[in-house]
This record gives C-alpha cells, structure tokens and sequence, in this order.
C-alpha cells in the first residue's frame, strides 16, 4: 500500500517533469522565434546587457581568481607525488578554460541573474503588470524574455573568457608567488598548451549556460503562482532548474566537444 | 457593442462565471457592481484575452474577441487594472505615454511627454509628478496615474477595474467626472467595476449585478432602486441582512 502510494508519487512527479520540459521547449522556441521577428526593443536589450554581463564582473572575478589559486595548489600538491609538478601552468590552463570556467560563471549567473529575473518577472506577474503590458500592445515574451536571454548569451561568453583569463591569473599568482615558477616560463608554457578549441568550446558552454540561466528566469518568472508565496516559489525553482540544466548541458558538451 | 454569450470560468474546482450574459451598447457606460470575488475583474479580463473562458463567446462588433489580429483588437482598449499596475522599472511619465513611446502609435519622446503630462493633469496631477517613480506616489495617486495611462491613447472601448477605491471623496469625484467625460465626449464604451454606489449613480448609463456567476439583475441606472430584486436591493442598501451571505 505505501509503496504503491509511492509508486504513484514518483509516477506523477515524473509526468510533471516531463510535462514541463515540454512546456520549455515551447517556451524556448517562442523566444526565439520572438527575437528574430520586430518590434526589437533596444533599450530592454541594453538594460538586460548591462545587468546581466557588467553587474556580474565583480562576482565572476572574485570566484575565477579563488578557484584558479586553489587549483595550482592542488594540481601541485597532486602532481608532485609523480615529480610532474611541472604540468601546473598547462592544467591550470585547461581546468579553467574547459570546464571551471564556464560552470563557474554559469552557475554565478544562475544565482545572480537568474534569481532577479524570475522575481522581478514574477513580481511584475503577481501585480498585473504583465497584463498591463498585453493590454498596452505589447508582448511580454518579445518585451521582457527575448531582450534577457539573447543578452545572457551574448554577454555570458564574454563574461567565460574573462573569467578564465582571471582564474589562470590566479593559478600564476600562486604558483610564482608561493610555489617558485618561472613567471616568464609559466605564461609561455600556458600560452603555448591552450588550443583554439579549448577556448571556443569555453565560449560555446558561456553562451548555453547563459541563455539556460535566463530563460529559466523568464519561464519561472512568467509562470509564477499567485502572491509572495508564488514569487518565491518562482525564484527558488528557477535557480534550482537552471543550476541543474547547467550542470547537465556542460556534461553534454563535454562529451560532444572531447568525448572519444 | 461588447456581446458575453454565456461565459463560464473555472479555477481548479472553483466556479467563477457560470454563464454570463451581458450586452453593452456601444457608446454606453456600464457598471458593474457585485460583491468580492464574485467574478467582476475575471469577466473584464477575459474580453482582453487576458483569461480564456471554458466555454461560451465574447463577441466585439460582432467579432469573436479571442480570434483576428490581436494588435489591432488591443489597439482599441484601454484598461486601468485594480492595483494600479503601473511598471515599476518606468517613470509616471514613461508609464502614461508607454503605447506612446513603442510600437505602432510611436511618436518623438517630447511630443509622448507633452501629451503623458497633458493626461496626468486630466486626472488631477501636477507636472511634478511626471519624472517620479511609481514607488514614490501614494496608492491614490499610483491609480491615477494608471488611469492616465488608460486613456493616454484614446481608445474606444475603456475598462475600470475599481477606479475609485482607495481614494477620498473628492478625488473620487474627479475620478467619475472624468470617466463620465470620457463616454460623453470621446463617445468612447465604458466598463466599469466598483462597489462605490456613488460612482454607480454619477458613471452609470447601465448597471448589471453579478452574484453566483451570473448576471443577476441588469438594467438603466434609473431603475437600480425600484427593481424589486433582493440581491441588487441588499447590495444597495448594504444590509448584511438578504439572500446574499455575509460570510463567504
Ligand atoms: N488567475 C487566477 N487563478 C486562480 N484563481 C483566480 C484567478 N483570477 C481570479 N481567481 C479567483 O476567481 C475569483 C474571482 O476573482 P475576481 O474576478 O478577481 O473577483 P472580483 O469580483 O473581486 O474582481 C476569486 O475567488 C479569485 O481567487
Ligand atoms: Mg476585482
């Protein structure tokens, strides 16, 4: 009886989710389909470039320069059971750019952006004004989420390669500062060992991240509940869901840019 | 002419309009009053498309509102909505002039100002006002500046949700005249929602009591008192004494 009872728990949840993703493939499409076709609204799309990528560098720098320190420590202290230490600056390099890089920037973005989206959407759902907007001709989905995500996925690479470029800094300074490289070697040998590809699937994963964290904003924002309650229900899932979609897409892209 | 042909609206198990129907003639301004939650800002919303009924017609002109272009149908509205909903992240003045500044009536930012400023005094505030915040402005003054922005593009058919609760006597007064005003000169179809029988008495050419669902009782403003019927005479007099239930 109780594990039928929760049989059919699990049964629904997983019909819900698949509903759902359903319901943001919809909801992806008509972004799109919305930022290729006018009105465009340019100081929307200006506003949503500004919060989204300049608002964001202080936390993106702070989290890249942490991790690529605590990174050169590691690989040091790893490396040097095999007498590898010299591999430092080209681990570094490519731990940052591959794969910390992005998630990190991807998931600041997801805790930053994609919270404030969903509650301001939400708000603005819950108060009537996204009925104001349909009542005064224009389409919310054109007016408030394309302007946001075609933003996120312009700005967050940007936001990546920064990044990276901090966090490797962060590696140099602890591995010249406190572990006795060469500063000229060290920049050399990361210069030399990164490849285009490295750099552009960096960019590739700033640019999915990006439009995951603010389209999940946006749909969460867009299908809020009713008062505060439904506002924080809002924010908390969409942060949730864009952490996670994150997580899985840069799994994907993993695969597919360096599998096999 | 705005035609409700038998219009039904659920939430989840909840029954909100189980079979609406009402005829407003163009060019008239109809109240309708009703006790809260009864359905009143469903049934304007769902003219909008703002909410879809389950079943039953919303016809405009003649045309079924749900079907067409829906820019050029929006085109023709203007709605004040019960809390204000002005946009928080715009000026008053960028508010009133929103239609003015994007979109198909665009016109140059001074000209959208002018005409923001010129609205904002129709509804009793001053120029001062215009580069203030939403946030900064009182309730009362938030709903003015709503309805402002309601009429800033003269439409032909106008919605008040509640235009004037929140505000004192005077303002409430300036608020009737104004949509009294509106109909006349504009000649434009007016829907109001209150529960101030003041309002229904100064606005009104038509008034329809909805209670259960349905429209309960409708007629000319005239006939409001003689009716006849409990429900409208218990709403009018306030009693908590009548068919309608004081708990709900
Ligand atoms: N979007 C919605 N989702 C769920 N319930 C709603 C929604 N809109 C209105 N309702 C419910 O419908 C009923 C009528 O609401 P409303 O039309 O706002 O009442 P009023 O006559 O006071 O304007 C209320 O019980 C309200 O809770
Ligand atoms: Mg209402």
């Amino acid at each position: 009886m109780v594990i039928t009872r929760g049989l059919a728990a699990v049964g629904r949840s997983s019909l819900a989710t698949l509903s759902s993703i359903g319901e943001v493939a919809l909801f992806l499409f008509s972004t799109l389909s919305h930022m290729v076709r006018p009105p465009f609204y340019g100081r929307e799309f200006a506003m949503a470039l500004f919060n989204i990528g300049w608002l964001s560098l202080p936390v993106v720098g702070m989290t890249a320069i942490f991790t690529g320190g605590a990174l050169a420590l590691q690989i040091y202290d790893g490396s040097s059971r095999f007498s590898a230490e010299a591999v430092v600056p080209q681990i570094v390099a490519i731990g940052m750019v591959r794969e910390l890089g992005p998630v990190l920037v991807g998931l600041m973005v997801a805790a930053r952006v994609t919270s404030s989206i969903a509650a301001e959407i939400a708000t603005m759902k819950v108060t009537e004004q996204i009925d104001a907007l349909v009542t005064l001709s224009t389409n919310p989905m054109k007016y408030l989420t394309a302007p946001r995500v075609l933003a996120a996925i312009i700005v967050v690479p940007v936001l990546v390669g920064i990044g990276d470029i901090i966090g490797i800094y962060g590696g140099f300074l602890v591995a010249t500062g406190q572990l006795g490289f060469n500063p000229a070697t060290y920049v050399r040998n990361t210069a030399d060992f990164l490849q285009a590809a490295d750099i552009i699937s960096s960019l590739i994963k700033g640019s999915v991240f990006g439009g995951i964290a603010a389209l999940m904003g946006c749909y969460f924002g867009m299908n809020s509940g009713r008062g505060a309650q439904g506002v924080g229900r809002a924010t908390k899932g969409s942060v949730q869901a864009a952490a996670v979609l994150i997580l899985a897409a840069n799994f994907l892209l993993t695969s597919l840019f360096f599998g096999s | 002419m705005i035609t409700f042909d038998n219009v039904h609206k659920s939430f989840g198990p909840k029954r909100v309009l189980r079979g609406v129907n009402l005829e407003i003639a163009k060019g008239t301004s109809m109240v309708i009053i009703g006790g809260s939650g009864t359905g009143k800002s469903v049934t304007l919303k769902s003219v909008l498309g703002l909410i879809t009924p389950d079943n039953g017609t919303i016809l405009v002109d003649g045309k079924d509102a749900t079907k067409g272009d829906r820019d050029a149908f929006l085109a023709r509205f203007g709605m004040l909505f019960q809390g204000g909903a002005l946009f928080d992240s715009l000026t008053v003045w960028q508010n009133v002039a929103f239609r003015l500044l994007r979109g198909a009536l665009k016109r140059p930012k001074a000209e959208a100002r002018e005409i923001a400023i010129e609205k904002l005094r129709r509804v009793g505030l001053t120029p001062d006002v215009a580069d203030l915040f939403p946030s900064e402005l009182s309730g009362g003054m938030q709903k003015r500046v709503s309805l402002a922005r309601a009429i800033a593009a003269e439409p032909e058919i106008i919605f008040f949700d509640e235009p004037t609760t929140g505000l004192d006597p005077i303002m409430s007064g300036v608020i009737n005249d104004l949509i009294r005003e509106i109909v006349v000169e504009m000649g434009a179809t007016a829907m109001t929602i209150t529960h101030d029988m003041t309002s229904v008495r100064a606005i009104a050419d038509n008034v329809a009591m909805l209670h259960d669902g349905v429209i309960q009782w409708t007629g000319p403003v005239g006939q409001m008192d003689s009716s006849g019927d409990p429900y409208l005479a218990q709403f009018i007099s306030g009693s908590a004494e009548g068919p309608i239930e004081a708990v709900r």
